[in-house]
């Protein structure tokens, strides 16, 4: 299965829906992404991991990197996710301290640091 | 001879193949059901190294993925082609960080998933070789 990308947005918020598999092939696709919302001058994501089947360590560079651009704006990124296999890359990596994780895309919209 | 060989060449899209192929032949070994996360996961980090590693050091070989199903464990190696990247990395360090780091990432995702990893540096490349317990039959 492909990576599949939509945003929306709530309020200031831009919700980025991924889908599939990030891996070294479509992580490309997801770092365009980001780089073109925070160009666009979308600072406050919400990347909702929900339908993510697979994420590995590109992936995750990817949404460090983003973490990075959205943090030169004093801006923010947040992360939707329920499925402990995905949550446990997080984990092993220290990166749940790093990313705020949420349990639903509401929540990640309300949250305020 | 391996259970099951695959060569692939240097390409990002065919990590997805080799971490399929992978899992299909974890479980026919009989590797715990909650554990192929972990062996896909594994394959997939230690592929991506290699296809940055081959990439960023121009070698046209492909990247070598080898099954093996013994009695009490199921093991794999991902051989690349790239002689000595224990550490410090090639000469030309500098212009290929970011793979470098990606694939020290991956070397660390590997470490905390798999209890039985050793990476192995020779003059002719490296391999990773990682393996997970089998029920006895």
């Amino acid at each position: 299965m492909d990576l599949s990308l939509s945003t929306r947005t709530v309020g200031d918020r831009t919700i980025v829906e991924v889908g599939g598999e990030i891996d070294v092939y479509t992580a490309p696709k997801l770092r365009e992404q980001l780089v073109e919302l925070v160009n666009d001058g979308s600072y406050h994501l919400v990347v909702d991991m929900e339908g993510v089947d697979f994420l590995d360590s590109t992936g995750l560079g990817v949404l460090v990197g983003g973490l990075k651009r959205v943090r030169a704006h004093e801006g923010s990124l947040r992360l939707v996710c329920n499925q402990e296999r995905i949550l446990k890359i997080f984990r092993i990596t220290g990166l749940t301290k790093v990313f705020p994780i949420h349990t639903s895309v509401d929540e990640a919209v309300a949250a305020t640091d | 001879m391996p259970t099951v060989e695959l060569l692939f060449s240097a390409q990002p899209e065919h990590v997805r193949t080799a971490r399929l192929v992978a899992a299909a032949v974890a479980r026919r070994a009989g590797v715990d059901e909650a554990a192929l996360d972990e062996v896909r996961l594994a394959v997939g980090e230690a592929c991506s190294r290699a296809v940055g590693l081959h990439r960023s050091n121009g070698v046209e070989a492909p990247v070598r993925v080898m099954l093996n199903e013994d009695e009490k464990k199921f093991s794999i190696e991902v051989a690349d082609e790239v002689p000595g990247n224990a550490s410090g990395g090639s000469p030309d360090a500098g212009a290929d960080d970011a793979a470098d780091d990606e694939g020290e990432m991956g070397l660390a995702v590997i470490s905390g998933l798999v209890d039985d990893v050793e990476v192995i540096e020779g003059a002719a490349g490296g391999v990773i070789r990682m393996s997970w317990p089998t029920p006895a039959v």
